[in-house]
């Protein structure tokens, strides 16, 4: 945030279809899903169980702000020196055996992917769970080529065969219950057995014995990674199920998708990101199993490794300050866990494959925006600023301050507008109003009206217009029998509290007058 | 011109108003524990862990090797396995212990390896490891002597490892000093576990079901 580039939100021309932008507005898809309980249901319980698992795990370390710090220090120094890191890291590939490719955009990428998919003369990949592929759409494109991608992570294999859209970067399926897991498994799924029910153990044996023939056999793998260490070449998956393990481990082939600022300089840097990653992402003090390889090792693992790196963007990004700081982003998720805005609405609601807090930040700036009407413009105002997500961000992205600099762009843009808005009329009548305390204290009596709207338990559930608006998807608590000011005059007998002895701070108080 | 050239031509542009050099990397966090690697309270604290994650911990003492090849037998007997794959390497004793009961025992590594539908249809495996850290509750495999390729300690459904007090650390740092970066490393946390469907813990999806640690000291 130090530096000096400010090139604004990186413009293009036209909406390129991508599975980076949404099609319809925040506010417009929000509503709809706002309209869905079950779905409100499902998130509350999983964005409640992961933020206290979380908490626990993070608590117990006396050293987390030091290790957040080193974190963040880390990826400044990632994206100050990227030309030279990525240079090492290729060489240190090459050293190794392994093969690097570079791709400017996600066009490029899928097409190096897909030649080598072909010169292996397969037509079946297995696939451990990848952001970085999912922003270039991958799967549909190997689709279209008449090769077959089987996701292994048990939320991507539910969304895959649901012909879903992931809704969360860690729990792609966090949208479904068990219930609907059961029904897509019953429906989509080859060889399950008859009588499956609904306890999460069963089905994820289901997808076991679903996937197990496939690991076996399986020739080529495609994965993205965690991190890419410049020093020495090593590229590192985490993970859970073991799925990545046997994508990384099994095939002869194994292709990796990695965005460029993926990069950690020094194998030590590790030491930090594997104590962050897995406390912020799934609230657990390690994730079950890591893998690390370095190129290709006689005997052990695939013998031909590719690695594609990524831009699709990210330079975009990297030119302004406000796209260099969500850079940093290490995809653990734990800003969507803790987002009020999130987990009202959703994942799919932001249109984009990186939804919450960090989307709202990441996705204009890969995307670029192309005027007003663009679905990612209105992505920064799909937060509420309470700040909760920079307080859990591991790598300490100052998230709501990148939101609001943003929305002074979207405002600075709107300066020629000769028409004012809606926005413009609200905030010109809450300056009259508060700049002058005698119709503050006018406007703050109205609230005891909404005492009485609000009934025994509290709460207004509905308003007229235009406070409907709000009402008609949330309630809202009653406002407080007294205001903060009639509370000071009544505590604060006049004359009680000595008045400032400084003339000069007197004097700048008067002066903002 | 390649896309390689596209693509660092364009981060040197955007990297290009910048002249000041990065702030340095602060390192205050904790890097050694408090106690030294093997102790009493760190061993506490990995069996504290390795349980929390649903693996089963046995202690054995150290120099009796007789009681390691007890515990080594008892806990494959007692998983049920007719079958066990270990890495060619592995000390004779552990080969020794593994083979009881008239368990078949299968030696991975030169000369020959296992497919991974040989691997498939063995019950067990039996490793050792590289170090371990208390903190997390994790193993590190190096596929070093006693270690083995990456997929047998992967695809068997029981997995079995023998680890050294001395090998348990307090700290993530002090383990990724102890760890030779160009070695393929697996990080093991207790069995195969998803949390995919309504975030509700599961254990063993597709690695071991079951993982079995034998703490040596």
């Amino acid at each position: 945030m130090t530096s000096g580039t400010f090139l604004g939100i990186p413009r293009r021309h036209r909406h390129e279809e991508s599975p980076l932008r949404g099609e319809t507005s925040f506010p417009k898809a929000a509503k709809t899903a706002l309209a869905n309980d079950q779905l409100r249901r499902n998130l509350k319980h999983a964005t409640g169980t992961i933020r206290a698992k979380r908490a626990l795990v993070v608590n117990e370390m006396p050293d987390w702000e030091q290790l957040r710090d080193a974190g963040a220090a880390v990826k400044t120094d990632v994206m100050a020196r990227m030309p030279e890191l990525l240079e090492q890291f290729e060489a240190k590939v090459i050293e190794r055996g392994g093969v690097v490719h570079w791709a400017a955009d996600a066009a490029e990428a899928n097409a190096i992917v897909t030649e080598l998919v072909r010169a292996q003369g397969v037509s079946e990949v297995i696939k451990v769970k990848s952001m970085a592929t999912q922003e270039i759409g991958l799967n549909e494109y190997l689709e279209e080529q008449g090769i077959a991608a089987v996701e292994t992570d048990l939320a991507e294999l539910i969304v895959q065969l649901g012909h879903d859209k992931p809704s969360h970067i860690l729990v792609p399926a966090i949208h479904r219950n068990r219930t609907e897991v059961r029904d897509i498994f019953l429906s989509e799924m080859t060889g399950v057995v008859e009588g499956l029910t609904d306890e999460p153990k069963q089905l994820a044996m289901a997808a076991r014995s679903y996937l197990r023939a496939k690991f076996l056999s399986a020739k080529v793998a495609i994965s993205g990674t965690n991190f890419g260490i410049a020093e020495t070449g090593t590229v590192g998956v985490v993970e859970s199920e073991g799925n990545g393990r046997m994508c990384v481990t099994l095939p002869e082939t194994l292709i990796t998708v990695m965005g460029i600022e993926k990069l950690l300089p020094r194998f030590e840097d590790l030491e930090v990101f594997l104590q962050l990653l897995p406390r912020s992402s799934t609230g657990e003090r390690m994730n079950p199993y890591t893998s690390l390889w370095t190129g290709v090792t006689p005997g052990d693992g695939p013998q031909n490794f590719h690695i594609v790196l990524l831009d699709n963007g990210r330079t975009n990004a990297l030119a302004d300050q406000v796209g260099r700081a969500a850079l940093h982003c290490i995809r653990c998720s734990a800003c969507l866990n803790v987002c009020p805005v999130y987990e009202r609405t959703g994942g799919h609601a932001y249109g984009s494959v990186y939804p919450g807090p960090i989307g709202a930040v990441l996705t204009p700036q890969l995307t670029g925006i192309t005027g007003h009407d663009d679905p990612s413009a209105s992505l920064p105002y799909a937060s509420s600023l309470c700040g909760a997500c920079y307080d859990v961000c591991p790598v300490k992205i100052p998230i709501p301050d990148l939101l609001v600099e943003l929305r002074a762009r979207a405002v600075d843009a709107d300066r020629s507008r000769t028409i004012p808005g809606g926005w413009d009329a609200a905030m010109r009548a809450a300056a009259w109003v508060m700049s002058d305390a005698k119709r503050f204290a006018a406007v703050e009596k109205t609230l005891a009206v909404g005492r009485l709207v609000a009934g025994p338990d509290k709460l207004i559930s509905t308003l007229p217009p235009p406070g409907s608006a709000w009402t008609r998807t949330r309630d809202m608590p009653a406002p407080p029998k007294q205001t903060f000011r009639q509370w000071w005059k009544e505590s604060h007998p006049e004359g009680s509290i000595a008045r400032s002895a400084d003339p000069a701070d007197t004097e700048q108080k008067d002066g903002h007058r | 011109m390649s896309s390689r050239e596209v693509v660092l031509g364009r981060i040197r542009a955007a990297l290009a108003a910048d002249t000041d050099a990065p702030p340095p990397v602060p390192r205050d966090y904790v890097r050694v524990g408090a106690d030294a690697p093997g102790t009493e309270p760190v061993l506490e604290q990995m069996i504290d862990r390795l349980v929390d994650y649903k693996a089963i911990v046995d202690r054995v003492p150290a120099g009796e090797a007789a009681a390691l090849g007890d515990a080594v037998a008892a806990a494959l007997s007692k998983a049920g396995a007719r079958s066990v794959v270990v890495p060619s390497d592995l000390p004779a004793d552990l080969v020794d212990a593994s083979g009881r009961d008239e368990r078949v025992v299968v030696a991975d590594g030169r000369p020959s390896v296992l497919t991974p539908t040989e691997l498939d249809g063995v019950d067990a495996v039996v490793t050792t490891a590289q170090v371990a850290i208390a903190i997390s509750g994790t193993i590190v495999l190096d596929g070093k002597a006693g270690q083995g390729r990456r997929a047998i300690s992967l695809v068997p459904d029981f997995h079995l490892i023998v680890l050294h007090a001395d090998q348990v650390v307090s700290t993530v740092p002090e383990a990724i000093a102890r760890l030779d970066p160009i070695a393929p490393l697996t990080m093991i946390a207790g069995p195969s576990a998803t949390s995919d469907i309504e975030l509700e813990r599961v254990e063993g999806v597709h690695g071991p079901r079951t993982l079995h640690v034998l703490i040596v000291g």
